[in-house]
Order: structure tokens, then sequence, then C-alpha cells
């Protein structure tokens, strides 16, 4: 009945990603300390925390067995089952079945699965799913020293278990000898793991009913091309589980079940199919209290939840810790950022002082350097924010904010672990979107990184000032008002847009899965960890989002560059300066030129071929061209119009002669060009569009598509367009402007 | 749920999928389940199940049948006014405010 007698006919020695090793895989609950553990036993810098549901990724190392023997490791996403209910279960499924995966899996030759010893009868579960599926188990406990004296005798629980139990505390690196010893004694074994648990009458005559239903390649052999461990019963077992009762559901997206099948699961009514989950239950709750006589010691983080969750000092520490976050990211960042640019732009001078003028030049001062600036100067606040996330979801705290914001959060349908990237949007989208990543299911990832982008980012606030500065009048109050009124207004559409979007986008729609979070222990963050995953995690940024900053910056840069050569009827300019009779003279005539070559640029031509588009806005082509100059960072619109209006490219948003330009700048038929509503038109277009390349990458590498940047841009551009389009032509018919 | 006290699950309702989730924690019938305390904002609940401590959004909590008694479990450890103690502090707790 069980598959004990069964040799594994499938996984020794065939479609090995490297031939001859052994493939391992590391298994176990969130906060087990399985990615600590993953590091110790590989060397390699995975990501730690004390947060569920953070390696989503598939991670793998190198793991040295006694003898010279090298084995492969994956770290599995932590799970609580392996029902594949959310993408980390699946990916845990498939990996511990052997489904062809991204990386060409097959089913591993054994599983080390971490076992707290702090909750032993939750941890067990996921093992006795594991064991079920065939797989060879070694069991890892962890946490051992936490536990204290409520840590199960290792030797009973490897007897009830049926495989070796080896307590390790990855830290000081205890145990994990014994750990490689352990399994390079199961690999020697040729025996597939069995059942732990006996299925009673009731549910054994289902598990034959439905083995009775199910097609040959479902047996042991042939699906999927490759034999599978599972056993028939195991198979079984799955399809009384995930089978749902109506075709179409999500059981239907992998594979297709057959009829008989479905029929013999739905022959009972629920909650008949609870049978599975209930009886392993049973199982557990005879065999393992005897092991565990004392419950765990949570005194010291319930003394600490007292503070921290009470509802006064909670509140004061929340808000605490979060302006200190924002401070940094705001702020502290700021003269490290300024230091980058400046940097940046020095090593480009000299180089062009080296090189001489040349477009050879010009590509690598303002295309390569200048992008490679964009770039480099994100990482203060990546690093400093994965500085932050990390010790607050080492220490357990990141679990506590979205308790305390859930019901905030909720209101708009978001994950109550939204707030800290859409805090740290006031910042900066780049690092707020990588933020993204504490929460574990997609849907609330993608739904955050679609809103997060309308948030004041700091690259809008020098166009604000620019704008406020030099079109809407009145006294300083007003204009820091509006200034805060821009703020509030973004709070609010990003606020609206993600239950606007929760309920009109398919998959984006809330599912029917519980919210439930895991409150783990409060623990001491380990600085090492978190320094190496913050490193890790910002040299993935550098590589994956940077090289596409990088390419977009120089496309830009070329946009507005080429060609060279100035319209058919302007004056010579070169000969015009050589005369000029003053250094302020020459210079201006040089800005003219250079204004004169960006309209004849293909962005200048871009410019004016939008301008029928955004006319109803009140826009020119001048700020045309500021828009696509824009793209490469908000802040740039401020330098692109002060070339447009030849008052030099190193105006900044402060400068007077700008102002004035803009202030005095007028239409063919000699009114000024621009209005106090066209002002605001403006500021409200860039509080809404998706005017940041960088945002677009960013987006694309943590949503794994290109869909999603699309539909980023297209809804933030087209809603900016909207409301720009109903504040100015409002506003003209109610006589403003 | 009354807060503070310890319950003893009876059954979870709700759909499956959800349902399944709740029992693949540990919340199957028959285990004594206990809400420690309510986020500041009113929800979420905090409970302790199995010794591990979950944020749970009030209307998900509403699907969780609960028979309130002492529970079977702890009562074979301890004696009956073992249970007394727990159950002051707990409401001690909650009529703080």
């Amino acid at each position: 009945m069980t598959a004990a007698a069964c040799h594994d006919p499938g996984t020794s020695g065939q479609q090995a990603v490297v031939p001859g090793r052994p493939q391992l895989v590391l298994a176990g609950n969130p906060n087990v300390g399985k990615t600590t553990l993953f590091n110790a036993l590989t060397g390699s810098s995975a990501k730690v925390s004390n947060y569920p549901g953070i390696t989503v990724e598939s991670i793998r190392g190198e793991l040295p067995l006694p003898g010279g023997r090298i084995a492969d490791l994956r770290d599995l996403p932590g799970t609580y089952s392996t029902n594949a209910r959310s993408a980390e279960e699946q990916i845990a499924l498939d990996a511990l079945i052997g489904l062809p995966g991204p990386d060409g899996n097959r089913a591993p030759d054994a599983a080390i699965v971490c076992l707290d010893a702090t909750q032993v009868a939750r941890a067990t579960y996921l093992l006795l799913q594991i064991q079920e599926l065939g797989v060879r188990c070694v069991v890892a406990l962890t946490m051992f020293d936490e536990a204290g004296p409520a840590a199960p005798d290792p030797r009973k629980l490897a007897d009830l278990l049926g495989c070796e139990v080896v307590p390790v505390i990855a830290r000081t690196r205890r145990g994990l000898d014994d750990l490689c010893a352990a399994v390079d004694r199961v690999l020697r074994k040729e025996r597939r793991a069995t059942w732990r648990w006996q299925p009673d009458a009731a549910l054994r005559a289902r598990l034959d009913a439905v083995r009775a239903a199910m097609p040959d390649d479902w047996r042991s052999g042939t699906r999927f091309g490759a034999p599978l461990p599972a056993s028939d019963d195991a198979v079984a077992l799955w399809a009384l589980t995930c089978v749902e009762p109506v075709t179409g559901g999500p059981d239907d997206d992998e594979l297709a079940v057959p009829d008989a099948v479905r029929a013999a699961v739905t022959a009972e009514p629920p909650p008949h199919d609870d049978q599975a989950v209930l009886a392993r239950w049973r199982w557990l709750d005879k065999e393992i209290p005897p092991l565990v006589t004392r419950a765990p010691d949570r005194s010291r983080t319930e003394r600490i939840d007292r503070v921290l969750l009470h509802r006064a000092a909670g509140f004061a520490v929340f808000i605490a810790v979060m302006t200190v976050l924002f401070m940094a990211l705001f702020w502290w960042a700021a003269p490290v950022m300024d230091g980058i640019k400046d940097l940046f732009a020095w090593v480009g001078d000299r180089l062009h002082d080296v090189l001489g003028d040349g477009i050879f030049t010009d590509l690598l001062v303002q295309g390569v350097i200048g992008g490679v600036g964009t770039v480099i100067a994100f990482l203060p606040q990546v690093l400093l924010l994965f500085l932050f996330l990390g010790f607050l979801e080492d220490c357990g705290y990141l679990a506590r904010v979205a308790y305390l914001m859930d019901r905030i959060m909720r209101s708009m349908n978001l994950h109550g672990r939204a707030f800290v990237p859409m805090l740290s949007g006031f910042a900066c989208a780049v690092p707020a979107i990588l933020a993204t990543r504490t929460m574990e299911r997609r849907r609330d990832r993608i739904l955050t990184m679609m809103v997060v982008p309308l948030m004041t980012c700091s690259a809008r606030l020098p166009v604000y000032t620019l704008i406020i500065g030099a079109l809407i009048p009145g006294s300083t109050l007003t204009q820091s008002l509006l200034m805060v009124g821009m703020y509030l207004f973004s709070v609010l559409t990003a606020l609206v847009a993600a239950w606007v979007l929760s309920k009109t986008v398919k998959p984006l729609k809330a599912k029917r899965l519980p919210f439930v979070i895991e409150l783990p222990p409060y623990r001491f963050p380990r600085v090492g960890g978190v320094i190496r995953m913050m490193w890790s995690k910002s040299s993935l940024f550098l590589r994956e989002a940077g090289t596409v900053i990088l390419a977009c910056a120089i496309a830009l840069w070329a946009l507005l560059y080429f060609p060279r050569h100035l319209p058919a009827g302007s004056p010579d300019y070169d000969a015009l300066i050589a005369r000029a009779p003053t250094e302020d003279a020459k210079a201006s005539l040089a800005d003219e030129k250079q204004a004169a070559r960006l309209e004849n640029s293909f962005g200048g031509k871009l410019g004016h071929a939008i301008e029928p588009a955004i006319r109803p806005l009140g826009f020119d082509w001048k700020i045309g061209v500021g828009l696509i100059g824009a793209f490469a960072a908000r802040e740039v619109f401020v330098s692109t119009l002060g070339i447009v209006y030849a008052v030099g490219k190193d105006a900044d948003e402060g400068s007077e002669p700008l102002r004035d330009a803009l202030r005095n700048a007028k239409r063919g038929d000699g009114k000024p060009a621009y209005s106090p509503l066209m002002g605001l038109a403006l500021m409200i277009f860039f509080a809404l569009a998706c005017q940041c390349m960088s945002t677009l990458a960013v987006v694309r590498r943590e949503s794994r598509s290109w869909r999603w940047p699309a539909f980023l841009f297209a809804y933030m551009t087209g809603l900016a367009w909207i409301v720009s389009f109903c504040v100015y032509q409002g506003g003209k018919l109610l006589g403003f402007g | 749920m009354p807060l503070g006290k310890p319950v003893t699950v009876e059954a979870v309702e709700g759909a499956r999928a959800f349902r399944r989730r709740l029992l693949e924690m540990g919340l199957v019938p028959g285990t004594p389940v206990r809400v420690v305390t309510v986020a500041p904002l009113g929800d979420p609940l905090r409970i302790e199940v199995r010794g591990g401590q979950w944020s749970i959004r009030r209307a998900e909590a509403a699907q969780i049948q609960v028979e309130v008694k002492p529970s079977p479990a702890p009562a074979k450890t301890k004696p009956a006014a073992g249970q007394a103690p727990m159950q002051a502090l707990a409401k001690a707790k909650a009529e703080r405010p």
C-alpha cells in the first residue's frame, strides 16, 4: 500500500543539472532559520530574514559532503504546506516532485527539512507531506538553542519520523558536519520515504476510488515524460486535496484533470474533502505531545509586544521608526547622492578635457558616464532601505507593522505590509518597488508596485519648485500650501488608484485566501547576515535594473543629441560667437546654438510631433521636449527647459533667468505662453504621469514581465492626460487663465 | 471569540481554499486557541495557536466556530485551577484600555 518497498528508479543519475551530483532541496516553514542554515551550509549569500515568504527566487548553492563529494542544494520558499495554494507553495511542490521548472529540475535525491524546535507539530506537518511524496528527508532541528528545555529529544523524534534528526545552530556552525554526514548516509540508501501515518478506513476507501479513476500516465511512471518519485497513493492524495469540484479552476491551469478523477474526488461533499488534512493532524496530535512536554518560552516576545503593539506606545514607536526610515531616505541619502552626481560630473569634465570635443567624447561623457551616474545615484537610497528592511525583518518588527497598519491598508485592498513601500515612495519609487518583496503574495506585490509611483517622489520636487516659482502668483504661504497640496493629492490618488485597480484589473483582484500572517518571536538581528543581504539585493539591482536604466539613459541622450547639424536658415553661431564683444554675449550665443540644435534633434522633433496631443493641456512643444527629457529622471525636465529656453543647461529650479524665460514666453499671437492654470495642469501631469524609465525598469525586473511596466505606463500617463485636460479646460471654462 | 480566554476550535467554515489554509496551520477541531489582543485600530486580531502567534482579520476569524470551555489538552497536564490565573490575567489585560 505505501511505497515502503518500492525502490526509486527515477531519481538516481539521470537529467542531473551537474552530471553525477546529488540534487538536494532545503525545505521548511517560514521563520525557522532556513536561509541562515542555507548560507552556513553553502557559504553563499542568499537573503536571510525573520519574515515569511521572503525567498521567492530559487536560490542554489553547493553543499560539500564528506569524502569530497559535492551536492547541489536548492533553497525552497518557506511554506506551511505543499498544497500549491500560493506561488511559493507551487514552487516548493514542483521542486519536490521534479516537475520541469525554469532551471530544468528533476526530483531531488533528498530533502533537508528545517524543523523549528519551538514549533515541532507545525513543522512536522510539512515534513509529513514531503515524505508522502516519496522524498527522503533529513531533519535539521533549528532554533534548538531558543527552544531550550522545550526542544524535543532528537533521538526520539528520529524514531518517530523515520529519518535522521540533527540539531543545528547555524550561527555557530554547530551540528553542520553531522548534518552533512547524515545527508551522505541517506544518499547511499536507495529507499523512498514512507508514510508515517496510516489513512483510516474512510480515507483509504476514497484514496482507492481516486486511484482506480487515475489514468495510466498519472501512475508512477511516465507523467510529464519523467518518472514520478511519488507513489500512486501520493498522487491520489494530491488529487483529493487539490482537484477542484468544477472545471476551469486553478488545478486545470497546470494539467487537464480527467473527468473520472474529478468525479471520484467530488463523490463526497465537503467537508469530507478535509479528511487528509485532519488525518495528518490527528497523527501529529497523538505522537508529538509526548515528545514536547513544555511549551516554548515566549515571555520575552510577549513583554516586547505589550509595548510595541500597545494602543498608544505602539503607535508612538511605529511613528518614530517610520520617521527615521523616511528621514534616512529623504535627507540622509541626499548629500551622498549629490556627491555621486558631482563626482560623475567632475569625471566627465576631466574626460572632456583629455579627449577634446567630438561626438565620441559626448557619447562617453553625457551618455555613458551620465547614465552610470544616474544608476549609481540610486544606490545610497537602495542600500539604506535594504539595511532598514533587513533589520526590521530580522528582528520580527515588520510583521508587526503589517498587524498595526492592516486596518488602514485593507480599506484600499492593499496588504498591511504595503505601508513601508508606500512611505519609501516619497523618497523614490525605485527602492520602494524593491521593498515590495517583503510581501509574499504576487498579487499584493504587483498592486503595490502599480500605485507606489504615484507618491510624490523627491525628483518631482525640483519640477514643482520651478513651476510654482515661475508661474503661480501669490505669497510664499500660498505657494507652500500648494506644495503641501501636491503631496496630499499624491497620497489620495495612490490610495484611490489601489482601490480602483483591485476592483477592476483581474490579476489584481483580492483572492479569498485568508490574510493570516505569523507574528514570529523577536530575535536579535544578525548584523553580518543583514549586511550581506543588503549587498546582494543591491548588486542584483545594479545588475538587472541598472543595465536597463543605463541603456535607456544612452538611448534618451542620443534622442536629444542627434542629428548634430543646425536647421537650415539658422545663423552662423560660430562666426557670431567669434565676433561677440563680451564673454556674456559669447555665452548667451552658445546657449542659443544649443537651443537651436535641441529643437532640431529627434527629441525636439518628437516634441513638435506630440504637440497636438498635449495642446489641449495647455502645453507647447517646448514643454513636450521637457517631458521627453524628464523620462530620464523627472528633475531633468528643469535642465532640458534650460536648454530649450537658451539659458544654459546648468539652470536649476531656483534659476531666475529660467523663471523669467517661462514667465515671458510668448505664443505666436503674442499672448503669454504659460498661465498659472497651465502651471497647475503641468504639475498635475507630473504628479500622475509615469515619467520615469528607472521605475519602469525596476517594475520590469520585479514583476518579471513586460506586461506590468507597459500597463503602469499606460494607465498612469492616460490618467495624467485626462486629469490635466479636465483641470486646464475646466479652469478655462470657469474663467481662470 | 472572547478576548483572552482559551477556547476550542469546533469547525472552520468558508470557501475551500480558505478553510484548507487554516486547517493546515493547525486550526483543526479540538485545538485550543486564544485571542491575545486586538490591534489598536480594532482589526486584525492576534491569536495564539499551538504556541505560535498569528494576525488574522475579524471577518476571517468569524469563520472559525469555537466552543467556550477549557480546552482538553492543557487540562490533562495541569489541574483545573491552573486555568484560572491565565484567564484572570487575560481579562485584566482585556479591560486595560
